[in-house]
């Protein structure tokens, strides 16, 4: 029974890191290789404003959830759009970027700059207590993860469909040039894109951070989980992304509870390996992923 | 308005070059000179270079080596096969750990540990690395990104290997001179043969699958195997290096698989001059010396690296060697319209 | 025909996530004849020729080639067996000389051995037959980048690929659209010279009239299905296919 409990709060808490990347990926072919360092930075940003700055906390998360679209828009605006078109200096410019703003979190020494060093840093949740369901007690913050999991997909989904925005996002994510031909601009929806993204990114850090500390060291651990569930679920698929994340969810939560919890790395990667050797589109990836248009 | 331009600049071959220009090169000393003179320097200055420095900084020329094997087959792959590799280490990695292995738990000396630490570590990586190789070139840079990570949890997991302390106590280098100019030979040799191995049929096919996949396809070729050649050619001499390291301090230990030789590499080659092979290797006799003497720094480091990339990709993408390339072969001019 | 097919496609369907590119279509090749695939844009006869060649997986139907069953083969084993194809857009090597082009094709395993010149290089070959497709090799023309050359050249650069494998069919995939009368007039000759050699060719094409000049069979796609096939002077008096191209009658 706790299997289901916990499988589930992992699977929305692993939705939720992905949901950002995947957004991202289908709208502009750019992995955000930043992705999990904006993640740990919003984490690192809230704390601060909390602690040093003494603002309400609504507040911070505001405050740092807008940097964080800022940054994602500066990201793309200021490097990214300079290498439209060539895939590789684009993989290369984005893990840069990440690899910046995490190292950049470690760094010690510079103008007095402390860096952000050790299980120092703790987010206080949103309700405290803890909550009784069929006999397993669980914290609120993890229900709450799964109310605003819950809620984040039912925004999207209305975003992406009912909005001028969203459908422009979709448009581009499905075929780019008949988009542009119908007058969307690529490189703006882009940059909202890459906004939105680094958004949830922060959204997700500030839900789910609270439920241990802040360390740098997290962004890559969330960088590799949102990599995977995309691999996994297919990139680009949102649908394929919630269930990758469910399916990778459990997987971890059984195994952790069966063998112990070093397997979860090799369940990860054994599923990924057994994904990409057997359906490389990932579980619901359009198959356009592997054929180019000829 | 678009403002009127005046002048426009004007870029022309030196004279002399063209009169190197293929067979009339050896016409006489005057463009045999021109020609041959900056490869002949620089061979001559790196493998003079050990007999100048202390012991101090002939070392950091060996960790240089490494990272200039590491950016060559980072090269190799991103501009010829159009794979971007994110984790160098993990090449390192799997080299270090076979080399180091071999020779502690079955007391094999380095001078056979190492090749075969090369090879076996190159079948190691090809094999993990194959199930992406059908795919897009994303999920390329996403798996081996991912790998050098999972090792370090696998290892420290299950306490494999040494786990987190490692091994130590291996057998290091007869004298510093086997050293230097064993990792010099290898990085030159690999440099000259992978240039050499472009210009025969098999870059023309790598490069045909990097511009345009179907039609190699449509061609009879069979891609992924291609594809495989190539990592595996890459990770061989990233395993060689990786084997090197190990024997170098007599040392291994998760480090091997640090961020830090996936990253530097990377800027390197972006510095050096990505496409031209020799330009990742200057880039990393240059960067590897800079990062050393900014030791005390700690992670400002990988900072810097970073902002070096991005700044050379987004303002002189050329890179470093083949911006001197072009100098050297042509001069500007201002023309007026 | 009494001998069986060459190639021979069985109630082959694709569709791409609710779009029904190409709906049960079967078709027989034999062996030296030119078949003519035509119909209205959008009607999936490209498509076809990517489910055939093993570019795209069928969804339902068989394809057997030279008796061998090759459905959800890889597009290379298809084309080593000695099916190739052209493609309608080419992106060859912009800057390295025309025909370096070949030197690719002529690495297959199916024409690996294939030496030439007095250094026994693939250089030669692939110049060789170049020349026998109308480069002029005292004009260097073989030797010109790519991104010089005009379409006629291109286009007889993408033949050549497919030649360069000895091939028993090739597909050509709309291989005279964007050129010029006169281009035509002379890749004609060269479409009927390689069927003299032996060669089976199934021609996708949008201009009918210079089709009618080479096949004596058509198949005629609308909608992605079969609607029709025969020889032109049949094909042209049916209905439906009329219907296809100019539309129903008002009356």
């Amino acid at each position: 029974m706790d299997i289901l409990i916990y499988g589930t709060i992992n699977s929305v808490t692993l939705a939720l890191i992905a949901v950002g990347f995947t957004l991202v990926y289908g709208v502009s072919r750019v992995p955000n290789f930043a992705h999990g360092s904006i993640y740990v930075l919003v984490g690192f940003l809230t704390w601060t404003f909390i602690n040093d700055l003494k603002i309400n906390y609504l507040l911070a998360i505001l405050f740092s959830l807008a940097i964080a679209a800022m940054i994602g828009l500066f990201i793309y605006r200021f490097i990214l759009i300079r290498l439209r078109g060539m895939p590789t200096s684009e993989i290369i410019a984005s893990f840069a970027v990440g690899l910046i703003i995490l190292e950049g979190l470690r760094m010690q020494g510079i103008g007095g700059f402390k860096g952000f060093i050790g299980p120092f840093y703790v987010l206080p949740p949103f309700v405290e207590g803890k909550v009784n369901i069929f006999g397993i007690f669980v914290d609120f913050q993890r229900l709450i993860i799964l109310g605003i999991g819950l809620a984040i997909a039912l925004l999207l989904w209305a975003f992406t469909h009912h909005t001028r925005i969203g459908l422009s996002l979709r448009a581009i994510a499905q075929d780019e040039q008949a988009a542009m031909m119908l007058g969307i601009n690529s490189d703006r929806t882009a940059m909202i894109s890459l906004a939105v993204g680094s958004a949830l990114a922060g959204l997700a850090a500030v839900t789910i951070l609270p439920l241990g500390n802040v360390t740098a060291e997290a962004g890559y651990k969330v960088l590799i989980h949102a990599l995977a569930i995309c691999v996994v679920g297919g990139l680009g698929s949102w649908t394929g992304s919630i269930f990758a994340a469910f399916a990778i969810g459990f997987a971890t939560k059984i195994s952790t509870s069966l063998f112990g919890a070093v397997w979860e790395s090799v369940v990860l990667v054994g599923t990924i390996i057994l994904i990409l050797l057997f359906k490389p589109s990932g579980l619901l990836g359009k198959q356009k992923e592997l054929e180019d248009r000829v | 308005m678009m403002k009127k331009m005046e002048r426009r600049k004007k870029r022309l071959d030196r004279s002399i070059k063209v009169r190197s220009e293929g067979l009339y090169g050896l016409s006489s000393w005057r463009e045999m000179t021109y020609m041959l003179l900056p490869g002949a320097l620089f061979l001559v200055g790196l493998l003079l270079l050990p007999l100048v420095l202390d012991m101090y900084w002939q070392k950091v020329l060996c960790g240089a080596c490494i990272y200039a094997l590491l950016a060559l087959g980072f090269d190799f792959l991103a501009s010829w096969v159009g794979l971007v590799c994110l984790g160098g280490a993990l090449f390192i990695g799997t080299g270090g750990y076979i080399s180091g292995l071999l020779d502690a738990k079955l007391g094999l000396p380095a001078f056979f540990s190492i090749p075969i630490a090369a090879v076996g570590g190159a079948f190691i990586c090809t094999l993990c690395l194959l199930p992406c190789l059908r795919l897009r070139g994303i999920y390329f840079a996403i798996i081996s990104f991912m790998f050098p990570l999972f090792a370090v949890h696998i290892i420290v997991a299950l306490n494999a290997f040494g786990g987190t302390e490692g091994i130590s106590a291996l057998s290091i280098f007869p004298n510093i001179w086997t050293e230097q100019y064993l990792a010099l030979a290898v990085v030159l040799i690999s440099l000259f043969a992978i240039r050499r191995l472009v210009k025969e049929d098999f870059g023309l096919i790598l490069r045909g699958i990097k511009d345009n996949e179907q039609a190699v396809r449509a061609s009879g070729i069979n891609i992924t195997r291609y594809k495989a050649a190539a990592v595996f050619i890459a990770a061989l001499i990233g395993c060689f290096g990786g084997a090197y390291l190990s024997h170098l301090y007599g040392w291994l230990g998760v480090s091997l698989f640090a961020m830090d030789f996936s990253i530097l590499p990377i800027a390197a080659s972006v510095m050096g001059g990505m496409g031209s092979l020799a330009g990742p290797v200057l880039g990393a006799l240059i960067l590897t010396p800079l990062s050393e003497a900014l030791r005390g720094f700690g992670q400002l480091r990988v900072v810097l690296y970073c902002l070096i990339l991005i700044g050379f990709m987004v303002y002189k993408p050329e890179g470093l060697f083949n911006y001197l390339k072009r100098k050297y072969h042509q001069f500007e001019r201002w023309e007026d319209l | 025909m009494t001998e069986p097919p060459i190639l021979e496609a069985k109630g082959i369907s694709k569709s791409f996530g609710g779009i029904q590119a190409v709906c049960n279509v079967s078709l027989k090749l034999y062996k030296g004849e030119i078949l003519g695939v035509i119909g209205p844009n959008g009607s999936g006869k490209t498509t076809l020729v990517n489910l055939i060649t093993g570019f795209v997986s069928a969804n339902t139907g068989e394809i057997f080639f030279k008796g061998k069953d090759i459905t959800g083969w890889a597009p290379h084993k298809i084309t080593n067996l000695g099916l190739t194809r052209t493609f309608q857009v080419m992106r060859p090597y912009h800057s390295l000389p025309a025909y370096k082009n070949l030197v690719v094709p002529l690495n297959s395993p199916r024409v690996r051995g294939t030496r030439g010149g007095k250094f026994g290089d693939r250089d030669t070959v692939a110049i060789d037959i170049l020349e026998e497709l109308g480069f002029e090799r005292d004009a260097r023309v073989p030797y010109k980048p790519a991104s010089t050359l005009p379409l006629g050249y291109l286009k007889r650069l993408e033949l050549g690929r497919c030649i360069a494998l000895k091939p028993e069919v090739i597909i050509c995939d709309e291989i005279f659209s964007g050129l010029s009368m006169s281009e035509i007039a002379s890749m004609i000759p060269l479409l009927e010279k390689l069927q003299k050699e032996g060669i089976t060719m199934m021609m996708i094409e949008h201009r009918l009239r210079e089709l009618f000049r080479l096949t004596n069979r058509l198949v005629v796609m609308n909608f992605g299905e079969k609607i029709a096939e025969g020889i032109p002077g049949e094909i042209m008096k049916n209905q439906e296919v009329k219907e296809a191209y100019i539309g129903t009658e008002i009356s």
